[in-house]
């Protein structure tokens, strides 16, 4: 560790010393582990760059400090099942949790939306006082069909249950099993009530479980083309902004077949054929290692982490991934690198000095505030903060690839930490979300939303990569922020 | 290659690239199971017929694409409009979080509110705890002068007892006995944000009414209402009361709350109705409402204070504004200044000149129920013809107030009332009864896409399109705004459907 770096991970340990006074001392203490500064890597670990799993995670968050994270049902609906095009999915409640969610993490996709596609339809339950009384089983039956007669091209249908659902003792499996059966199709009732769990990530292996024992373990539904030696999933890629679609394109370059994508731009049938594929490639990991899991143990189907973030990881996953493969597809992965080289080349000529030695501070989900951070670096960049709403140890573990020792690490960040911590830091770029987008910006901050890309996008992939480096330079550099000061400073006050 | 560093393409057209566009033909063929194209078309012509139009409007319990939010939006939106006020939900966290990304997506601005994250133990034990710690920690971070508790529906279904609890919280020294800590039952199975907002405001004005003895004064109070433009109209409502001499209480301003300016400062707390003024508020003469129906319940509680209430449907547009002020002169004696008078004449000069492209049009509106009604009473001045007016938390009176409304107009004789119909359903309306444009908010636009009907974003939420919230729709000179709004929608579409090429006809270019 040079000097310069010792200075700074004191100073990030004294900040966070500042920041935990404010708390009364009961909830000082459980905050307290969540806020760490990266420490050195061990010698013998050469895997990491850091070790940042000092931190606690994935525990309830405290009462009224403001906690970014969101619930079970966000996980589910919201995440997981959402963008499952060919189904129709219920916000099973009241009518806030699907009309807050509704069309919001831009899931691209193609179909024709109400007719055979109903992502970004907000189809409720809309429960009332009498549903609350008296059980809403039999609304759900009721609202079955009148799905099944209003959208015929529906393949399936999901039931999310919001949080009265479980405390009321409605049985949702015994109702989606009966009007299964009557309708003739897949129903999936999913136990994703938002007071469950800490966070959206329940909600995620929830959905997960839901998938298993509703989709998968039921019997010969998988229909479609033969299986084939180069057939891939492609899992946790939510098509944010297309996100899947410009990495589908590599994989198929590289003469891989991707069979299912899971879940963004899904359908169905996609979900059904899984297990019949070669290989998992896993994307957001928090959010779908468990189904990844379920495939490997009981189809014999391995999988894999990759990254489609900037050059370096684009090209190290491609790579890794042909290793999994024949020489065919290795001698393929290295013709797409290198096709698409030029492209690199071009976008960093134009960007990274622009962008050089710019600091940044995430706080993202479960995945990106790892797995962003070499695209970042690709472009000069430096990690100054990073922290997750949602994650688990093993995902702060992973965190220590990526990120240099002397980060500050923050787990469940609140309203006030998040700010005092942009505060003192200043960082070039703050990449968070839309709640904390507009405070980090009045304090001169350029900030783009990193869940859902501010709304452009794709970043993943070679094509994704020029979008991504754009972005962060039109943020970084826009000339607004030359103009926060009045000019005639305080004397004319 | 269709990318490049020179001209980087973001999806709205790497997309339409054609190595895109076959590898989504190739997926959909090899992978998707997807039902052949004659058959999506077929049904998708049978979604805008007649027959199905019966079913979709036959539903019985499901509900698709509403146009209305729970009860917790409102309560945090009426606690926001307070000076140094914390919304604080109890119940399941994420509620909050969606509340605040809601509110911030509209306004483009911060949302600050906290959440008590009740979670499985608190489902079984209650959620006492939670708001003792949670009523600590918001005070010691945020250092609130006070904060608006409202629920979630999980509270609500497990009984919590807000008041009893916000007791035991300050017994335990979760916040000093004399803080402030009103709060409201705001469950999401009933009603819609309008009502969350009315028991929010409700709420606010028992605890700081409590005890007090009312010394009647000559002041009057204003409830704005739920409202997307509430940061035009606000600062409109005052500068027209300012210009009346009228002296009044804004009950929740939101104005400056929901439009803080960017210098280097992040004010979590900005402006809002002084906690003084709301004790004060209890001597005025009068409590007025500027919407109906959010606020029956705050309403009635004022003229349980002796208070005289006056209520009216957004004041939009010539006559409803007249009728406010008229309300205004009559409660407080004052007149109405030359300069209204003029700024009247001069709406209803624009309206004149304008109004050989406004005659015959023909309306579809949805939105909240006050809204909608002063939509459509605006538009009937315009010559404009209202058919299909949708609200989806409307009830039964609203309706009959719509029904009264449109027949004191031959332009109204045409239109139908659509009460707790949702936005699925005037897709279905809209299709087989068309109409030459769309009022509404951003979901409109997926009946723009599927209808080609023009949508004009006026009503809460707009996410797609910015700042217009920052422009008041209410008194004359909202009305032009308005007016505007409605005219550039109508001559853009003029322009698009003449200007093809190869020919110079209606392509005019004064207009």
């Amino acid at each position: 560790m040079d000097s310069m770096n010792a200075d700074t991970a004191e100073m990030r340990e004294q900040l966070i010393e500042e920041v935990l006074a404010a708390y009364p001392d009961k909830s000082r203490k459980k905050r307290q582990k969540h806020l760490a500064v990266a420490q050195p890597a061990p010698a013998d670990d050469p895997a990491i760059a850091s070790k940042c799993d000092g931190v606690k995670s994935n525990i309830k968050s405290l009462p009224g400090v403001m906690t970014i994270r969101g619930c079970a049902y966000a996980g589910s609906k919201g995440v997981v099942w959402g963008p499952v095009k060919d189904m129709v999915h219920i916000s099973h409640g009241p009518v806030g949790c699907g009309q807050y969610s509704w069309s919001q993490r831009r899931n691209y996709y193609t179909g024709t939306t109400g007719v055979d596609s109903f992502v970004t339809m907000q189809i409720t339950t809309d429960f009332q006082e009498k549903d609350i009384v008296f059980g809403g089983d039999k609304k759900l039956d009721k609202v079955i069909d009148e799905i099944a007669e209003l959208f015929p091209l529906a393949k399936g249908i999901s039931v999310q249950s919001e949080c009265p659902i479980g405390l009321i003792g409605d049985d949702i499996e015994a109702v989606s099993r009966k009007k299964a059966k009557e309708i003739g199709k897949t129903i999936v009732p999913v136990r994703c009530e938002g007071f469950r769990g800490v966070s959206q990530s329940l909600g995620h292996h929830i959905a997960n479980d839901s998938i298993r024992d509703w989709v998968l373990e039921k019997e010969g539904t998988a229909t479609g083309p033969q299986p084939g030696p180069y057939d891939i999933n492609i899992v946790g890629d939510y098509n944010i902004g297309g996100d899947a679609w410009a990495s589908r394109r590599l994989l198929e370059e590289m003469g891989l077949r991707v069979v299912g994508n899971w879940s963004g731009d899904a359908t169905l049938a996609e979900m059904e054929r899984a297990p019949k594929a070669k290989l998992n490639l896993i994307h957001c990991y928090r959010s779908m290692n468990y189904i990844c899991r379920y495939m490997e143990e009981k189809y014999g189907i391995p999988w894999m982490e990759y990254n489609f973030f900037g050059p370096s990881q684009i090209a190290a996953s491609l790579r890794a991934v042909a290793q999994k493969f024949d020489e065919t597809i290795q001698e393929n992965a290295e013709k797409v690198i290198a096709k698409y080289q030029p492209l690199v080349d071009a976008v960093l000529a134009k960007y990274r000095p622009r962008l050089e030695g710019k600091s940044v501070m995430l706080y993202v989900g479960g995945l990106r505030p790892r797995h962003v951070v070499t695209a970042y670096d690709d472009l000069g960049m430096v990690i100054a903060g990073t922290g997750y709403e949602f994650a688990h140890a093993d995902d702060y573990k992973r965190t220590g690839e990526f990120i240099k020792e002397g980060t500050l690490i923050y787990d469940d960040v609140t309203g006030y930490e998040l700010e005092k911590f942009v505060e003192k830091i200043r960082p070039d770029l703050v990449g968070s979300g839309i709640k904390e987008k507009y405070p980090v910006q009045k304090m001169g901050i350029p900030f783009r939303q990193m869940h859902s890309w501010d709304y452009s996008g794709p970043y993943h992939g070679y094509d994704g990569f020029a979008i991504f480096a754009r972005d962060m330079d039109l943020a970084i550099n826009n000339p607004v922020w030359d103009l926060f000061s009045a000019p005639w400073g305080e004397k004319a006050a | 290659m269709p990318q490049s560093a020179e001209k980087v393409l973001d999806h709205a057209k790497l997309f339409q690239e054609p190595e895109y566009v076959e590898m989504f033909e190739r997926k959909r063929a090899e992978f998707e199971n997807a039902p052949p194209a004659p058959m999506v078309k077929e049904i998708g012509d049978w979604t805008k017929s007649w027959e199905y139009r019966e079913k979709n409007l036959g539903r019985e319990a499901l509900c698709i694409n509403p146009a209305k939010a729970c009860q917790p939006l409102g309560a945090v939106f009426a606690g926001a409009g307070y000076e140094g006020s914390l919304s604080f939900v109890h119940g399941s966290q994420g509620c909050v979080a969606y509340y605040r990304s809601h509110l911030a997506r509209h306004f483009k601005e911060p949302s600050s509110a906290v959440s008590s994250s009740m979670t499985e133990d608190a489902a079984v034990f209650g959620g006492l705890n939670n708001m003792i710690d949670g009523l600590a920690n918001a005070y010691a971070l945020y250092s609130p002068k006070m904060i608006a508790v409202s629920t979630t529906c999980m509270a609500e279904v497990i009984g919590d007892d807000l008041n009893s609890f916000i007791l035991q919280a300050k017994e335990k020294g979760s916040v000093p006995q004399d803080f402030a800590v009103p709060y409201a039952h705001t469950p999401a199975f009933v009603g819609s944000h309008i009502d969350g907002y009315d028991n929010m405001q409700k709420g606010i004005l028992e605890t700081f009414w409590k005890d007090a003895k009312r010394v009647p004064g000559e002041g009057i109070n204003i409830i704005p209402g739920f409202d997307g433009f509430a940061v035009g109209n606000i600062r409109e409502l005052k500068r027209m009361l300012a210009l009346m001499g009228v002296e009044t209480t804004i009950l929740s301003d939101v104005s400056d709350v929901y439009d803080t300016p960017s210098d280097g400062e992040f004010r979590m707390y900005a402006g809002g109705t002084s906690l003084d003024e709301v004790k004060g508020a209890l001597n005025a003469k009068a409590t007025v409402s500027m919407q109906e129906y959010c606020s029956r319940k705050t309403l009635e509680f004022c003229e349980e204070h002796g208070q005289a209430t006056a209520s009216f449907h957004y004041p939009l547009g010539v006559r409803a504004t007249d009728e406010f002020l008229m309300a205004m002169t009559d409660l407080t004696g004052t007149t109405i200044p030359d300069s209204l008078k003029l700024e009247r004449g001069r709406l209803v000069d624009a309206l004149a000149d304008s109004q050989s492209y406004l005659h015959g049009k023909t309306y579809a509106i949805f939105g909240d129920p006050d809204f909608v009604y002063a939509m459509a009473r605006f538009l009937l001045e315009t010559g404009g013809e209202p058919r299909h007016c949708l609200a989806t938390n409307g009830g039964k009176a609203w309706e009959k107030q719509m029904r009264e409304l449109l027949a004191s107009s031959p332009f109204g004789k045409d239109c139908q009332v659509w009460a707790g119909k949702d936005l699925w359903a005037l897709r279905s309306i809209m299709a087989t009864e068309p109409v030459d444009l769309l009022i509404g908010n951003s979901h409109g636009k997926y009946l723009e896409r599927d209808l080609g009907t023009p949508l004009i974003r006026l009503a809460f939420p707009i996410f797609d399109r910015h700042h217009h919230h920052r422009f008041p729709t209410w008194g004359y000179q909202g009305a032009i705004n308005v007016l505007v709004k409605i005219l550039d929608k109508i001559f853009d579409r003029l322009d698009a459907e003449s200007g093809a090429p190869g020919q110079d006809i209606s392509f005019d270019l004064t207009r």
